[in-house]
C-alpha cells in the first residue's frame, strides 16, 4: 500500500506551486488568445507549389492592414505520408469583406496553382469570444452550484467542497500551463477545458464513492488510514482508464500533429491530455486528502464543543 | 467450481456478439456517410459559417419582423445557389446565423449573400415604376366578403402612392412585373386604378402562398443593413482532410483501447469490448436520427463520454476482482461487484449529467454542442455499462465462457 496520506503536504506543496505560478503567469503574461477573443482575420492557404515567406510577404506588402501579420509555413502531411509543405497561414488585424477579397485575388495572381477547396478564411470581429467565455464562466458557476446541491445530498457537504476545490484546482492549473507555454486558444479551448471540469468530475466521484462506503467499516477515528486504503483501492481503476482515455488523445495528438499541422486543433487535444493528468492527479492528491482535512477539523470542533 | 462448456449457451452468447458487431459495422458505416450519415458541423466538413447583426438605418428599429425580412432575402437568395441543407436562422434578438456546408464556391456565396436586396415594381416596357423603398407595408390578408382567395394587401407611402396611381392609371387591364434582385416573383394583372396607395395583388393563393409572396415583398424594402461579426470559410478539402484524419486516429485509438481491455481483463476485457462497440454504434446511431451537428466541441464530448464509458466497466471488473481476492465464488463475486460499482457509477454519472443540463440550458453554440453529446454519450454508458456487460457477462458465466477468476484477469487459489 502505498502512503499517499502521510505525504499529502508534500502534494500540497507542488499543488501550490504549480497554482501560484499559474496565476503569476496569467497575471503579467495572460493568455495568447486567438482571432474567436481577440477578433481579427486568419487566412490558410495551400498555394500549391513551393513557396518562401518572402514570396508570401511580397503580396502581402500592399495592404497596410497585413504590415504586422504573422505568415507561418504549414508543415502537414498528405495520407500516405509525403510531406505537404505548399500550406501557410497569415494571422492579421479584423479585415473587411473587401480587403480580405482584394487580398485573395492578389493570392490568386500570384500563385495561380492556388486550391480553391484547401482554404480557410476566418475573420472575427472583436465581440465572439468574450460572449463565448462569459457564458462558458456563468453556465460553469451554475453548474457548479447544482454540483454541491447533488453532492451534498448523495454524499455530504464536505465531499462537494473538496470534489469542487480538486476540480477548480485542476482548471487554474490547466489555465496557467497554456499562460507559460504561451499557445494560442480559441473557442474550441472553452469546450477543453469543460472536458477537463467534466473527467475530473467522474474521476473524483468513484474516489469519493469509496471513501463514502468505507467510513462505515473504518476503526475507530482512524480516517487517515481510512482514506489512504480507499485511494489505494481505488488505484488500478484509476491508472486504467487514464490510460486508455490517453490511448484516444494521444492517437488523435499525433495525426493531428504529423498529418495536418493544424494548431488550434493540436492545442485542443493538448487541454484534453493535460486535463487528464492533472485530474487523475488531483482526485489522488487532493480531493481525497481535502476530504480528510476538512473531516479532522470538524471533528476537532465537535470535540472543542463537547468538552 | 469448475464446469463444462455449456454449447446451447455458448451459441447464443457467439451469435449476440457477432450480431452486436455487425450492428456496429453497420452503424460506424452509415454515421460515416457523408450524406445521409451524421451532420458535420462546418469546422469538421467545411463550409461557409456567417454571424451578421442588424444594425437600424434611419426610422426603422431592428425587430423580430425586420429580422425575419432579412432571413426571407437570405433564403431566397441561398436557394438560388443550390446549396443543400442550409441554416438561416435568428441569433439572440439582433443577429442572423447562417451556416452553407457543401459549397462549391463559397467565395461566391459570401459575395451574393452580402448584395443588398433590391425590390422593384416594372410596367410591361420594363420602366421602373416603384422600388422597395416605397412600400410601407404587405400582408397576406383573408377576406371572404371581399375575396374567395386569400390576398396580398400592399401599402405604399406617399411618393409610392402617388407614383403607383399614376401607373395604374397607364397600365390597366396590363401586367407589372415584381422583381427582387432582378428575379420575376409575381406578375398581377392591373384590374383598378389605385389612387390612395392601398394595392392588393390577388389570384389563386393558397394562404401559405399569400404569405410568402407578402414576407419577399417585405424583405424586398431591406430595412436594417447587415453587418459582418464574424465569417468563417473552410474550404472542402481542408475539412475533408480533418475529418479523414480525426476518423483514422480515433478508430486507432479505440483498438487500442479494446486491445488493453482484452489483454488486462481477459475474457471479462472481451465483453466489455462488444458492449464498448454497442456502446458507440448506439450513440452513433442516435447522433444519426437526432436533428444534431457534429461539431470539434462535441468530438471532445464524445471523447469524454467514451473515457467514462470505458471506466464504467474497469469501475466493475476492479470491484469484481476485489471481491474475488477476499474469498467469494466467481457468481456472487460479480453480483456483488456489480452492486458496488453501481453507486459509484450512478452518482459519477449523475452529476456529469447535471452538468451537461445546466450547460444545454445556459450556452449556446460550440458549448451546447458538447452539452449534446456529453448527454447523449452518459446515458448510453450508463445503459452499456450496467445493463449490457452485467448481461454478457452473466450469460458467458452461465455457458461456462467464464469459469474462473483468470477470466477476470485475477489469480485466485
Amino acid at each position: 500500500m502505498i502512503d499517499f496520506i502521510g505525504n499529502r503536504r508534500k502534494a500540497y506543496l507542488l499543488s501550490l506551486i504549480l497554482i501560484v505560478g499559474g496565476i503569476v503567469s496569467l497575471t503579467f503574461f495572460g493568455l495568447n488568445l486567438g482571432i474567436d477573443f481577440t477578433g481579427g482575420t486568419v487566412l490558410q492557404l495551400n498555394l500549391g507549389e513551393d513557396f518562401s515567406i518572402e514570396e508570401v510577404e511580397e503580396v502581402m506588402m500592399p495592404f497596410e492592414e497585413l504590415d504586422g501579420a504573422a505568415v507561418q509555413i504549414v508543415e502537414g502531411r498528405d495520407l500516405a505520408g509525403d510531406p505537404t509543405d505548399e500550406g501557410v497561414i497569415v494571422r492579421a488585424p479584423y479585415m473587411e469583406e473587401e480587403r480580405r477579397d482584394a487580398v485573395m485575388s492578389d493570392f490568386r495572381d500570384r500563385f495561380p496553382e492556388m486550391d480553391p477547396a484547401d482554404l480557410r478564411i476566418e475573420s472575427v470581429g472583436a465581440v465572439i469570444g468574450g460572449e463565448m467565455t462569459r457564458q462558458a464562466v456563468i453556465s460553469l458557476a451554475v453548474a457548479i452550484l447544482a454540483m454541491i446541491a447533488y453532492i451534498t445530498l448523495r454524499f455530504e457537504f464536505k465531499f462537494a467542497i473538496a470534489t469542487i476545490t480538486a476540480l477548480l484546482h485542476n482548471i487554474i492549473i490547466v489555465l496557467g500551463i497554456f499562460s507559460i507555454l504561451q499557445l494560442e486558444i480559441n473557442v474550441t479551448f472553452i469546450a477543453a477545458i469543460l472536458t477537463v471540469f467534466g473527467y475530473s468530475v467522474n474521476d473524483t466521484i468513484v474516489i469519493m464513492d469509496r471513501i463514502r462506503e468505507n467510513i462505515k467499516h473504518r476503526k475507530k477515528h482512524e480516517y487517515a488510514e481510512m482514506v489512504n486504503q480507499s485511494i489505494n483501492q481505488n488505484l488500478v481503476r484509476s491508472i486504467n482508464t487514464s490510460l486508455t482515455t490517453l490511448f484516444v488523445l494521444t492517437a488523435l495528438l499525433f495525426g493531428f500533429y504529423y498529418f495536418i499541422g493544424s494548431l488550434d486543433l493540436i492545442v485542443f487535444v493538448v487541454a484534453l491530455i493535460l486535463g487528464v493528468f492533472v485530474g487523475t492527479y488531483s482526485s489522488i492528491f487532493i480531493a481525497s486528502p481535502l476530504w480528510l482535512n476538512l473531516q479532522e477539523y470538524d471533528l476537532k470542533l465537535k470535540r472543542r464543543k463537547a468538552a | 467450481m469448475k464446469s463444462a462448456i455449456k454449447p446451447g449457451r455458448f451459441m447464443v452468447l457467439i451469435v449476440l456478439c457477432l450480431l452486436i458487431l455487425a450492428s456496429g459495422c453497420f452503424a460506424f458505416q452509415s454515421a460515416a456517410d457523408r450524406d445521409e450519415g451524421i451532420r458535420r458541423g462546418l469546422d469538421i466538413a467545411g463550409g461557409l459559417y456567417m454571424l451578421l447583426e442588424a444594425e437600424e438605418t434611419g426610422e426603422q428599429e431592428v425587430d423580430r419582423d425586420a429580422i425575419d425580412r432579412a432571413i426571407a432575402v437570405i433564403r431566397n437568395r441561398v436557394d438560388e445557389l443550390g446549396v443543400a441543407e442550409p441554416v438561416i436562422a435568428p441569433q439572440g434578438d439582433d443577429r442572423i446565423r447562417i451556416e452553407l456546408p457543401d459549397l462549391e464556391d463559397a467565395e461566391q456565396a459570401r459575395e451574393i449573400i452580402g448584395r443588398t436586396a433590391m425590390l422593384k415594381f416594372q410596367g410591361p416596357d420594363g420602366e421602373v415604376i416603384v422600388t422597395g423603398a416605397n412600400l410601407e407595408q404587405a400582408r397576406a390578408e383573408r377576406q371572404p366578403e371581399v375575396s374567395p382567395n386569400p390576398f396580398v394587401s400592399l401599402r405604399f407611402d406617399r411618393e409610392g402612392s402617388e407614383l403607383f396611381a399614376g401607373a395604374t392609371r397607364e397600365y390597366m387591364g396590363q401586367p407589372i412585373a415584381i422583381l427582387l434582385d432582378d428575379e420575376v416573383i409575381s406578375e398581377p394583372v392591373v384590374r383598378d386604378v389605385v389612387t390612395d396607395g392601398h394595392a392588393t395583388i390577388s389570384g389563386d393563393f393558397k394562404y401559405e402562398e399569400a404569405s410568402e409572396l407578402a414576407l419577399l415583398l417585405r424583405s424586398g424594402s431591406l430595412p436594417v443593413e447587415l453587418r459582418e461579426l464574424e465569417s468563417r470559410l473552410i474550404g472542402p478539402t481542408l475539412g475533408q482532410r480533418t475529418e479523414e484524419i480525426a476518423a483514422i486516429a480515433a478508430a486507432v485509438g479505440l483498438l487500442l483501447v479494446l486491445l488493453f481491455m482484452i489483454i488486462y481483463y481477459r475474457g471479462a476485457g472481451f465483453i466489455a469490448g462488444i458492449a464498448l462497440v454497442f456502446y458507440m454504434s448506439l450513440v452513433l446511431w442516435i447522433l444519426n436520427y437526432l436533428p444534431t451537428t457534429l461539431t470539434l466541441p462535441g468530438i471532445a464530448g464524445l471523447i469524454l463520454s467514451i473515457g467514462m464509458a470505458v471506466d464504467a466497466n474497469v469501475i466493475i471488473f476492479e470491484r469484481i476482482k476485489d471481491e474475488l481476492r477476499s474469498g467469494r465464488t466467481l457468481r456472487s463475486a460479480m453480483e456483488s461487484g456489480f452492486q458496488r460499482a453501481f453507486r459509484a457509477i450512478l452518482d459519477a454519472n449523475v452529476t456529469t449529467l447535471i452538468v451537461t443540463v445546466v450547460l444545454f440550458i445556459l450556452a449556446s453554440g460550440p458549448v451546447r454542442g458538447f452539452a449534446v453529446t456529453l448527454f447523449i454519450g452518459i446515458i448510453c454508458s450508463m445503459f452499456t455499462a450496467i445493463m449490457l456487460t452485467r448481461f454478457l457477462l452473466r450469460l458467458a458465466l452461465k455457458a461456462g465462457a467464464i469459469q474462473s477468476g483468470a477470466y477476470v484477469g485475477v489469480e485466485v487459489p
